[in-house]
């Protein structure tokens, strides 16, 4: 266990080393010169140059490197270009809010995805199957923005029954206030390709044997689905959730934005519009380090979950 | 084909596919779909529907004639009043400047009497009464366009990448797996965002370079396995045995063997393509100014909404989640057709 958890670690860092090279040339080689950016439209060479040293631009790639990979480490991105806040702030401030909408978000897609798709594997075949099948292709097809756009002018501005935007102080408030409609809205558009996943894995396991002999010794299609099932049809279900996890906390910024709540997916997209480079540099990196973390929790809870699993 | 003189003519993988494609009706009505979508895309690109979309030709924000002319949502079709001449100011440095283009303008005015702009549009008119019909089509043009495009682009990079990896392995794979482990690393939607970020200019070419670039992924590890799978089977040994050329029997003897799977995964692209351009240009990353797509159509749409003129979102909205349905399903008949062991 602890041997494989340092050897995985240790394989990550080539692939960490990418990550970072790859966001380094993005944005210190294609991005161009962001002394141009910083300065403004009326810059004189000394300000373009001043910016430059104090970026340290002015330096050779591999020092420019160097530095960036510092940066990571020491968790210090310097200051945000666009409003001068310490990078490390924007980011520890707005994954609050991020989380409020996105634990309860996940917790209720998986649940109902789970029940949705034991329900359909029960009747799988029938024309109610079908019927589904095609409700969530069409489902899906429909941009997650007609559903933020149609949603938040029906229920929240016509119908007044949330607030159409805004973010409070209190958990409680954003939680059970701000960030109800959010949730919902993310649970409209996402139950339909969660259930129709859930349902594929839920069928790879319905045609085994061991569900043949859990019927032939006389239990309830009910208990063979819940139990037996469920517990097998898992594995994959955790994949998922825990997979998807990460983009899940940018993959929110559509309703982050809509709904003016101030969290990473939000911060991101104001980034890209400012041209706020530390921001999203920062950002990326941390992301793809936790992306490769909830791979490697994922592992392990295989075992948890399945304990003929060898952690190799 | 020698074998066709002794056993009659066989029946290839694309054959057989295309009559299980046929036996399947939902897949053959989705087909007829999409392939109205790409005539009407083939139209508009040439010129024969939608050329003019851009004509101002209803009243601003025109409703749709089903709904008639005193909808709330309508702006009130009162002609602009005629402003009476300003006096020239006698100090204005441009005035004779300005003198001559009012001159101008008033001469263009009577050589084009403006049209009588209609109450109502077929399907409404957005703010500068452009017929929302027109608009649509020449909308889904450009989404049809940057989906196809980028998703062909993302196949191709992952086909040959995956092509290279699986046939040579070793080293040449170790490279691939460690690009591959690089960008599934990030996120897609943050890849997607960090190098709109980075490439500031915004136009066609550069959505299907982004979306082209950081899509390759999914494409490179199924082609991969696949010929890993396929390398050693008999007929590319055969091929060896001939001579012929690696680069021969990567790309002519074991892709057509392998090109199901990258038709396939074509297909599933399009489709998040289409939906990502959709938002991308619906942020302002996306389309030009001045160029009309179905995100930008949904962002003009967004706060027309709150003024209760539906139409335009609702042409879009329709539009779009007519296409990606029937594409949809086509994909998923066609992955049936292709593959009929997974089911």
């Amino acid at each position: 266990m602890g041997a494989f958890v340092v050897r995985r670690v240790w394989q990550m860092l080539p692939t960490m080393l990418g990550v970072v090279l790859l966001v380094f040339m993005l944005f210190n080689w294609v991005g161009g010169d962001p002394a141009y950016i910083l300065a403004g439209k009326m810059a004189n060479a000394e300000a373009i140059a001043n910016i430059r040293h104090q970026l340290g631009v002015d330096q050779s790639y591999p020092m420019q490197l160097w530095i960036f990979i510092r940066q990571i480490v020491t968790f210090d991105f310097g200051l945000s270009w666009a409003t001068g806040e310490p990078v490390s702030h924007i980011i520890a401030t707005r994954l609050g809010p991020s989380l409020t909408v996105l634990i309860p978000l996940t917790v209720l897609e998986t649940l109902i995805g789970i029940a949705l798709a034991l329900a359909v594997a029960f009747v799988r075949g029938s024309p109610t199957d079908r019927a589904v099948m095609i409700a969530c292709t069409v489902g899906m097809s429909i941009s997650i923005l007609v559903y933020i756009i149609v949603l938040q002018y029906g229920l929240a501005y016509k119908m007044g029954l949330f607030p159409v935007q805004g973010w409070g102080q209190g958990l409680r408030e954003n939680l059970l206030r701000y960030a109800a409609l959010p949730i919902l809205i993310g649970l409209a558009v996402s139950i339909a390709p969660t259930l129709r996943l859930y349902r594929s894995f839920v069928l790879d396991e319905v045609g085994q044997d061991y569900v043949r002999t859990a019927r032939a010794k006389g239990l309830g299609e009910r208990r063979v689905m819940w139990v037996h099932v469920l517990r097998n049809a898992a594995i994959p279900i955790v994949t998922h959730v825990m997979a998807s996890l990460p983009a899940l906390l940018i993959g929110a910024f559509l309703l982050e934005r809509f709904f003016g709540i101030p969290g990473i997916g939000r911060e991101v997209i104001l980034a890209v519009e400012r041209s706020d480079f530390p921001v999203i540099k920062a950002i990326t990196v941390y992301v793809a380090v936790a992306t490769m973390v909830f791979n490697l929790l994922t592992d392990l809870m295989y075992q948890a979950l399945d304990p003929r699993v060898k952690l190799a | 084909m020698t074998a066709a003189t002794l056993t009659g003519p066989p029946a290839g993988l694309w054959t057989l596919a295309w009559r299980r494609l046929r036996a399947d009706r939902v897949a053959m009505l989705s087909l007829a779909v999409v392939a109205a979508f790409l005539l009407m895309l083939a139209l508009s690109a040439s010129g024969v529907v939608a050329a003019d979309w851009e004509d101002e030709v209803g009243v601003n924000y025109a409703p749709p004639g089903f709904v008639g002319a005193g909808v709330a949502g309508a702006a009130p079709s009162v002609a602009l009043p005629e402003q009476a001449a300003l006096p020239d100011n006698p100090f204005d440095p441009l005035a004779d400047d300005i003198r001559a283009l009012k001159a101008q303008l008033a001469a263009r005015a009577d050589a084009a009497p403006a049209r009588a702009r209609r109450a109502t549009l077929p399907f409404g008119g957005d703010k500068w009464g452009h017929d929302i019909i027109k608009k649509t089509i020449k909308g889904g043009e450009t989404s049809i366009v940057v989906g196809l495009a980028a998703a062909a682009l993302a196949v191709g990079i992952g086909t040959v990448f995956g092509a290279l990896s699986g046939y040579w392995g070793g080293v040449v794979d170790d490279v691939f797996n460690w690009f591959y482990s690089i960008f599934t690393a990030i996120p897609s939607v943050l890849m997607i965002l960090a190098v709109a970020a980075v490439l500031q200019q915004r136009g066609v070419a550069t959505i299907v370079l982004i979306l082209g670039l950081t899509g390759w992924t999914g494409p490179y590890r199924l082609i991969r396995a696949e010929y890993i799978k396929h390398k050693g089977r008999e007929y590319v040994l055969a091929a060896d045995a001939i001579g012929a050329s690696h680069w021969r029997k990567m790309f002519s003897h074991i892709f057509p063997n392998v090109s199901h799977v990258a038709l396939v995964q074509l297909s599933i692209l399009v489709v998040g393509f289409i939906k990502a351009e959709v938002i991308l240009s619906f942020l302002g990353f996306g389309v030009p100014v001045g160029v009309v797509s179905w995100g930008s159509m949904l962002n003009e749409a967004q706060n027309e909404l709150i003024l209760g003129r539906w139409w335009q979102l609702t042409a879009a909205a329709i539009a779009m989640a007519l296409l990606v349905t029937a594409f949809s399903l086509l994909t998923d008949a066609l992955r049936d057709a292709l593959d009929p062991k997974v089911k």
